[in-house]
Order: structure tokens, then sequence, then C-alpha cells
């Protein structure tokens, strides 16, 4: 872990100067506070079965798609076509130190635009005072148990995009391949397990699977505040591996 | 006590494949020596560098920096280097004094330290006063060079490495860039490989050319010359028939041949002459002998030196016709023979 902290420091730096971070974050809150808008609305118009924050917290495959990718495409790949990543080895930097770096700048700045989506509801009820209580907007338990999903599943996610990053020296398809394998790991659990409907053999073996994959499953217990560990085992286990092959990859392309 | 040298690389080999990139590559660089590492492209002057710099593994032979070695102990070594990669890439959107710092904290240079040595790096790259706060995207090509060899200067370590510092520079760059290298002289360790190979005479104590893999010459451009181009040649000027010319320069008991001519104005000629066993000794005497001709007027005379850029091309030219399993090694590292 040779040289983290400088290169966590920089990668922070670079995100805060860098247009795609602030493209990203303008996306994200202008699709999500629209979105919370709609649920707003529909909540006044008819009776709903769930809360708000929970409703809201659904739709986190949606900036998930543009939002990893606009964040991480650039890490590896951006560096790799302009040398600099070359620069990078020269000095007695780690390739784990390089990846984690990367990693931990990115997470960490997925994480604030989730928290800063807690101003939406401060937002409603500093200026529409009438639409909802406080409890209904804010509520603890679900609110909690969404970012904790959000926080778990971001580190998989974000993982995902740096070795998609670490693939390729071209950004757009860095971004590309980050697409593909989010929407393999946020759809594919649902798909496999509509296979398991086929055939009864098949459904022995693959439905435990598939229900360890299913993503919208955890963040439903999660917002319920049903604390599994499997989720957490998943996602921090599979985050790592991923991180892990990132590594491997930088390493074997040096 | 003898000072042992500051890079030791013997019988070093490197594939990409099946392609053999360096080839029992052998040579010594003392301690404060500036030595120009030429070679045409492709030849591996890179893929050396990039094994001395502990960036790629070589698949034989053994290589010492700074008195370490270079596959035992990498992270240490780097260090203990400077090295300014080939194309010099830069960040684009950091600042210059920003992205020495960062470069500084990278190469582990104490926290204390830090601020002098990118002002040291600063200053003797004359950046202190001109592009400190500059964004380095805005910067042209020659301070963009600087950029890269301040930052392989930070820290003041043992041996530098520059891969091509002068490529893409106009002139003036290049002389500012080789005034950057005579500053350092003696208190650092350097190689720089470079394709202008007036530079490399002019900045360099020592010379290795490197071709197909291959260590094929090694030394002082002195050195060099007598080994690659030993025969004396001499420019003249004159008026008149160059066949009256060599007619007399064969009366004087000479043996000589015209190697190129070039037509200048009324009728005066400019020849170069290749003498076969004539020395530059010889010169006043031939001088005295050409002077007396009544078939040709004498213009002007004068000794030529060939430069690196001949010896370059002989060096290289002699290598390519040699079969390659020949290799020209130093006599200290030539292997043993069966």
């Amino acid at each position: 872990m040779r040289n983290f902290t400088t290169l966590f420091q920089h990668e922070l730096r670079m995100l805060l100067i860098s247009p795609a971070t602030y493209l990203a974050a303008f996306f994200f809150y202008v699709v999500m506070g629209l979105l919370y808008w709609s649920i707003l609305r529909d909540m006044i118009a008819t009776a709903q079965d769930e809360l708000p924050a929970v409703y809201f917290f659904k739709l986190f495959w949606l900036p998930t798609f543009f939002v990893v990718p606009l964040l991480t495409m650039r890490s590896v790949a951006g560096q790799r076509s302009d040398g600099t990543l070359d620069a990078l080895f020269t000095t007695a930097t780690s390739y784990s130190s390089i990846i984690l770096s990367k990693f931990a700048g990115a997470y960490l700045f997925y994480l604030l635009l989730w928290v800063g989506t807690l101003c939406f509801p401060a937002i409603t009820l500093l200026f529409f005072p009438h639409v909802a209580p406080l409890e209904a907007l804010l509520e603890r338990a679900a609110v909690t148990g969404s970012l904790l999903f959000i926080a778990l599943s971001g580190f998989l996610f974000i993982a995902i995009g740096i070795f998609s990053s670490c693939l390729t020296r071209s950004q757009l398809v860095a971004g590309m391949l980050t697409f593909t394998a989010l929407f393999a790991a946020i759809v594919g659990g649902s798909q496999i397990e509509g296979l398991t409907q086929y055939s009864a053999d098949m459904n022995s073996w693959l439905q435990p699977l598939a229900g360890y994959l299913q993503v919208f499953q955890h963040l439903d217990d999660f917002s319920r505040g049903i604390i599994d560990t499997r989720p957490f085992f998943y996602y921090i286990s599979t985050g790592s591996l991923v991180l892990g092959l990132a590594t491997l990859v930088i390493e074997a392309k040096s | 006590m003898e000072i042992p040298p500051s890079i030791r690389v013997e019988n070093l080999s490197r594939n990409y494949g099946t392609v053999a990139a360096i080839r029992n590559v052998s040579f010594e660089v003392k301690r404060g020596e500036i030595v120009g590492f030429l070679g045409p492209n492709g030849a591996g002057k890179s893929t050396t560098m990039r094994i001395l710099s502990g960036l790629l593994p070589a698949h034989s032979g053994s290589a010492r920096v700074a008195g370490l070695s270079v596959s035992e102990h990498p992270h240490e070594l780097k260090k203990r280097i400077g090295y300014m990669l080939e194309n010099n890439p830069l960040p684009n959107d950091m600042r210059v004094a920003e992205y020495l710092r960062f470069r500084a904290e990278l190469k582990q240079v104490p926290a204390r330290k830090v601020r002098q040595a990118v002002q040291d790096a600063l200053e003797i790259c004359d950046l202190a006063r001109t592009a400190r706060r500059k964004i380095i995207g805005t910067l042209s090509k020659g301070f963009r060079q600087r950029v890269g060899i301040a930052d392989a200067l930070l820290g003041k370590p043992e041996v530098i490495l520059m891969d091509e510092p002068t490529i893409g520079l106009d002139p003036h760059q290049i002389q500012g860039i080789r005034k950057l290298i005579d500053s350092i002289r003696g208190r650092m360790t350097v190689i720089l490989s470079s394709h202008i190979l007036p530079e490399i005479e002019r900045c360099c104590d020592r010379v290795i050319i490197i071709n197909r893999g291959r260590v094929v010459a090694s030394g002082t451009s002195a050195d060099l010359r007598n080994e690659f181009l030993p025969e004396s040649r001499m420019d003249i000027t004159m008026q008149g028939d160059p066949k009256d010319l060599l007619a007399a320069i064969k009366r004087a008991g000479l043996s000589a041949e015209i190697t190129a001519s070039e037509e200048l104005e009324g009728g005066i000629g400019k020849h170069c002459l290749q003498f076969e066993e004539a020395t530059l000794a010889q010169s006043p005497e031939l001088l005295k002998i050409l002077s007396n001709e009544n078939s040709f007027s004498l213009v002007s005379l004068a000794p030529r030196q060939p430069d690196m850029e001949e010896i370059f091309l002989a060096a290289t030219k002699r290598s390519w016709e040699e079969p390659v399993e020949k290799s020209r090694l130093p006599a200290k590292a030539q292997p043993p023979s069966a």
C-alpha cells in the first residue's frame, strides 16, 4: 500500500477539477430531483403503500447506470491513454495502491452524491411543508437502511467501473463496458431467477444462487430494516475480487 | 580504492514474444558521467532504459543501478533514480509546482524537504519564475520538457535516465536543455537517449550505440571516430579540374579519392577528399604542395572530422552487415568461450 494516501488525496483533487465529475453530479441531481418530485406528486394524488424514501431509493439503478461510468471511466483508461499511468510506475508505488486510491476516490464521491439526496426531503419540508410530515419524508429506518444498501452495492458497482477502466485505453469503451457489466449485475439476478421456472432440476441449485444475486430484493430488505449478512458478504467479497482482478490487469499491462 | 560504477549491466536480454528486444547488452557507466544512448528506432534503447528503471523485468542477465540490483530491489531503486519517460507524459490539468509536489511525495521525499526539493528542481530547470503557477496543458513543448526533467531531478537522485529529452524541440529549446544537462554534470550520473546526434556529441562524455538489440559501439567520440572512420578526410575548395587535384596529390606520394563534390559560383568547386594513409599532421605539407600547383587555384583546405551522425551510421551499418549471433560485447563482458 505504498503511497496510498498521496494518491488518494490526488484522486480527490482530480475529481474536484474534472468536468466529468460535475457533469455526473448535475445529471444525478436533476434526474433524482425530478423523480423525487414525481414520487411526491403521486403520493399526494393517491395513497401509497410505501414511504417516498423507499420508492425513491428503489430507483437507485437509474442513476447508477450513468453516474458510475462517468465517475470511473477516466480513472485508469484516461491515465493509460495519456501515459501518466506509466509515470506513476516510475515511482515506488504499488499497483494495489493505484487501484485502491482510484476506487476510494470514486466511491467516496458516489456516497456523497447519495447523501446529498437527503436535501430533497429537507427542501420539501422547507418550501412545501403541507405535502407530508417529517416522519413520512425522513423515516429513519427506511433512509438508513436504503443508504446502507447504496453504500454496499456501490462498493461492487464502483469496483466494476474501475475494473472496466483497467481493461482499455479508451474512456468511451470503459464507460460502455461498465454500463454493460452493471446491467448484468443489477438485472442479471432477476433474469437467472426467471430461468428456474423452466426446469425443476435447475430449480434445486439455481434458486439459492438466484436469491443470493437479487439486488432489488436486497434493497427491499434493507429499506424495511432487515439487515442480512449475505448481501454484505456478496457485495464486499465480489467487489474485493473485482478490485484484485483490476490490480492484476494493470500489473500485466504495465 | 576503486569507485564502483553507477550503472553496471551484464548480458541483459529481454524478449517480446518471439522477438528479442535486447540481447546480451553489457556496459558500465561511471559515477557522475553523462552517457548518450544512441540507436535507430526499435534498437532496444527504451527497453534497456525501462529495465534499468525497474519498470520492466529482464529475461536474463543482471543490472545494478546506484548499487542496487534492479531485479531484487525495484522499489528501493525507484527512490534513487529519476526517469523521464519517452514522450514525457504529464497531466494537463495540474499546475507545475502542484505536479512536482505530488511527484516529490510519490518519490517519498521526506515531508519537510518536499518544498525545498520542488524549489530546487524548479530553479535548476529555470521554471521557478516563469512557469511555477502555470497549468501544464498551457505550456509550450520546451517548457513541458523542462517540467519532465525537473520531475526526474526531484530529490537529487543518484542516477537520471532520460528517454529522448530533446525530441520535438526547436534549436533554441535544445540548447536550453543542453545547458540544463551541463548544469548537473558531475553531480549526477545521466543516461540520455536522443536522435539529435550533434546534441549527444556536445552533451555527453561517452556514447553507447545500440542496434538490433546489441551494443555495437561504446566510447568517447574520438574513440568511435578511430574505430569506425579511421580515414582522414579534408574539405578542399579550388578553381579548376578535380582530376588535376587528384594528379597533384598522387605526385605528392599520397592516395585519395573524392567522395563528394559541390559546385560553387565562378567555377569554384568544393570537394571532400578521403585519404587512405595521410594523417592530420600531413596537412601543412599538403597545403604547401597544392598551393604551388599551376593547373588549379587552391582557395581553402580544411581537415574534416566525422561527426556523430557519420559515426552512428557507420556503426549501425556495420552491425546490420554482421550476422545477428556475432555480438560485439565489450571485452570484460564477453561470455567465456566453451
